[in-house]
């Protein structure tokens, strides 16, 4: 009996374990391993609180959706994550954020080294005024992950094919970044924020400026993505959450609400507001 | 539905007369706005133009100057000089009586003191210096008899010029009736010309205005713009860069920055005060040298950079910002990889600017000491010098007819100078823009 049990435990053991190594976007049913943990965290800018006692976590190779009303702390929440809102003078977080166990606003921290490891992707596509090879260049270069020549043009490449946008801009790598359409732009974003392999990537709202089409190839790459790296996205779109997400986090006000599996929470949220936000009655 | 009154105006677009009234009244409005601007603009321009117009109507003829043809006897005796002189006797020669015996073997007929020394004033008193440096260049002349152009006295060159007219009664003019004639008779035998005055660009200044010359101004202001720009430059950016990017927002920040607007504002006369006291009664650097003078204008030009670089910077967007934090890069970077790079062309106009209104600037320039009478060409910024628009100032005040056309014509010079500057910060602007 006792060695029966021993071996279940641990083969659920291998079970979890087996599917982060290998990086497979797997959705199994065993609890998935947690890369980041926020617990009481809560924000202020100036006297005013933006979240209060915010407790979410970011599982391995899956997307966290958050959503909610306009000004409800989603945002402010996914730049605590990457400690964005240090930049904000006014901008006050309490409480712990951890990455892989370790406090990411602890003392032995750096901001510069941690916003690599935790990559980001903007409402706005913001590719630097630069060309498109320098743009998906620029992270790698700065950190040293990879040598001038042939090192740094297969990282650009592979950067460019993950994001799904090295057919399109093949020929034309020299040319400025902000030539491109408003859907590739935010694509080359993409390739840039994983172009440093980061081990987390935040997503505020990054579809809100793209077409529909766009949108679509930007969702399916977040899926494909998902099996390499830990997303937390911000969307408006309810559809979009729901398709994309693997867990959804529901924010009103500053606080959360709910956070559940996204199946879960689109049939059958616990909370009578996120009932009525999904469901369109307000918002 | 129906507790929703009737609009108040309600039928009011039915009303053909009252509609058109107050379309054509509107109309009106609009032409005569429009009018308004127009007559603003042409009355700019008319004083625009009326202003360069008279400058360049003025100034030209400084362009020019006229010179006068003597035969000149070398004689060795006369310079007071051997058979074959060395290069120290020939500086110590005594070129005063050679010109003078040349001056009167031209007119034998002349004989009085008195006629003379009128005949004297034909030839600019600084044309021995021009025989010099020709026997110096050349002592092989020595014991020849050649002919020389000459430069004419500043009465003779505005005569002929046409600046000083001749037919008006002889007390009110500068030149007698006799030395009308010799210049006529001069003028008959082809030995009175009219050529380009390079001298012009390369002299310095003089008591004699038809040897004076800004080469010396435009050194001076060269100068003081060379220790002006080494300055301000990395000064005004570096702390631009700070207070924009690296200041923390608190009341310290607040008051510097209230203060580098206030300094702005200030008259630049103060600063020529403050520069007085400090780096001459303080630091007890020379007076009147470019290095103060560029000092002085670094001070009051400082805040005019570090106000443009700032709103350069200011004007990056702020993504650009987050995208660089984004991937990773630090503050240093995020500035000098991103931020910076795009603010250079809004940086670099702003310096330009600074530095023609740098170069433009006069009264600081005159409470240092740089409004003195200063002969040579300053060969570096230590030297005495005084500068392009003090040099206007200088001349603008002396008496002599000839000094008019200086001014207008230094005032070109300064004029185009200015544009030329204006000129490639706009160049710069367009060649460096990165639009979003």
């Amino acid at each position: 009996m006792t060695e029966d049990s021993d071996a279940m435990v641990s083969l659920t053991m291998e079970d979890d374990a087996a599917p982060a190594a290998a990086g497979s976007a797997a959705d199994t049913d065993a609890a998935p391993r947690m890369r980041m943990r926020a617990r009481d965290v809560n924000v202020f800018y100036a006297d005013k609180q933006a979240l209060f006692d915010v407790d979410i976590d970011l599982a391995l190779n899956k997307v966290t959706a958050l959503i909610g009303p306009s000004g409800c702390g989603k945002s402010t929440f996914l730049r605590c994550l990457n400690r964005m809102n240090d930049i904000i003078d006014i901008c006050r977080v309490t409480g712990s954020i951890t990455l892989d166990d370790r406090d990411i606003y602890g003392r032995d921290i750096d901001v510069v080294q941690l916003r690599a490891r935790v990559g980001m992707v903007f409402q706005k596509p913001n590719p630097f005024p630069k060309s498109i090879y320098e743009n998906v260049a620029y992270g790698p270069r700065i950190h040293g992950l990879a040598r001038k020549g042939r090192e740094l043009d297969e990282v650009v490449e592979q950067s460019l094919r993950r994001a799904g946008l090295f057919d399109e801009v093949s020929d034309r790598l020299q040319q400025p970044g902000t030539s491109l359409s408003g859907g590739q732009q935010q694509r080359l974003c993409i390739a840039r924020a994983i172009a440093i392999s980061p081990e987390v990537i935040l997503m505020d709202e990054p579809c809100s400026a793209l077409d529909p089409i766009a949108t679509a190839k930007v969702e399916e790459l977040i899926d494909e993505l998902r099996q390499h790296y830990t997303i937390a996205i911000v969307t408006h779109n309810m559809q979009q959450a729901a398709r994309v997400s693997q867990f959804t986090a529901f924010f009103h006000l500053g606080e959360l609400v709910e956070f559940e599996a996204t199946e879960q929470i689109f049939t059958n949220p616990h909370d009578q507001r996120t009932q009525d936000y999904i469901t369109g009655r307000f918002g | 539905m129906t507790d929703i009154a009737e609009p108040r105006l309600a039928g009011a677009w039915q009303d053909a007369d009252w509609t058109k009234r107050r379309l054509r009244r509107r109309y009106r409005a609009e032409r005569r706005f429009k009018a308004y601007g127009l007559v603003a603009v042409f009355v700019a321009l008319g004083f625009l133009a009326l202003l360069i117009g008279s400058v360049i109507v003025e100034g030209y003829p400084a362009f020019v100057r006229t010179s006068v043809a003597l035969e000149v006897d070398f004689d060795p005796k006369v310079l007071g000089v051997g058979e074959a002189p060395t290069a120290e006797e020939l500086q110590r020669a005594d070129y005063g009586k050679l010109l003078r015996e040349a001056v009167f073997a031209a007119f034998p007929e002349v004989t009085s003191r008195k006629e003379r020394r009128k005949l004297l004033k034909l030839v600019s008193t600084a044309a021995r210096f021009e025989l010099r440096e020709l026997l110096v260049d050349d002592p092989s002349i020595v014991g020849t008899t050649r002919r020389v152009w000459l430069t004419a006295s500043s009465d003779v060159d505005m005569l002929n010029k046409g600046s000083a007219p001749r037919d008006v009664p002889e007390d009110e003019r500068r030149l007698d009736d006799q030395q009308l004639g010799w210049i006529d008779t001069l003028h008959a035998a082809g030995f009175v010309e009219t050529g380009f005055n390079g001298a012009f660009f390369t002299n310095a200044d003089s008591r004699e205005p038809e040897i004076a010359g800004i080469g010396g101004a435009i050194a001076g202001s060269f100068y003081m713009l060379l220790v002006t720009l080494v300055l301000t430059f990395p000064i005004g950016v570096t702390a631009a860069i700070y207070l924009e990017e690296f200041a923390p927002k608190n009341r310290v920040t607040d008051m510097i920055e209230v203060n580098i607007n206030n300094l702005a504002a200030v008259p630049s006369i103060v600063f020529g005060l403050l520069g007085l006291a400090v780096f001459i009664n303080l630091f007890h650097l020379p007076r009147s040298a470019p290095i103060v003078g560029g000092l002085t204008l670094t001070l009051m030009t400082l805040p005019t950079i570090i106000i443009a670089a700032r709103s350069a910077l200011k004007a990056v967007p702020p993504s650009i910002r987050e995208g660089a934090y984004g991937v990773g890069a630090s503050p240093i970077q995020m500035v000098f990889h991103h931020v910076l790079p795009l603010a250079t062309p809004g940086i670099l106009t702003g310096t330009i600017i600074g530095m023609a209104r740098a170069l433009g600037e006069t009264a600081p320039l005159l409470m240092i000491g740089m409004v003195a009478f200063i002969v040579d060409i300053p060969g570096s910024p230590f030297d005495p010098a005084t500068a392009l628009p003090v040099q206007i100032f200088l001349w603008a005040d002396s008496p002599e007819r000839g000094f008019v056309e200086k001014v207008s014509a230094a005032i070109l010079v300064l004029l185009a100078f200015l544009i030329a500057m204006n000129a490639v910060a706009i160049y710069l602007r367009r060649r460096f823009e990165v639009r979003f």
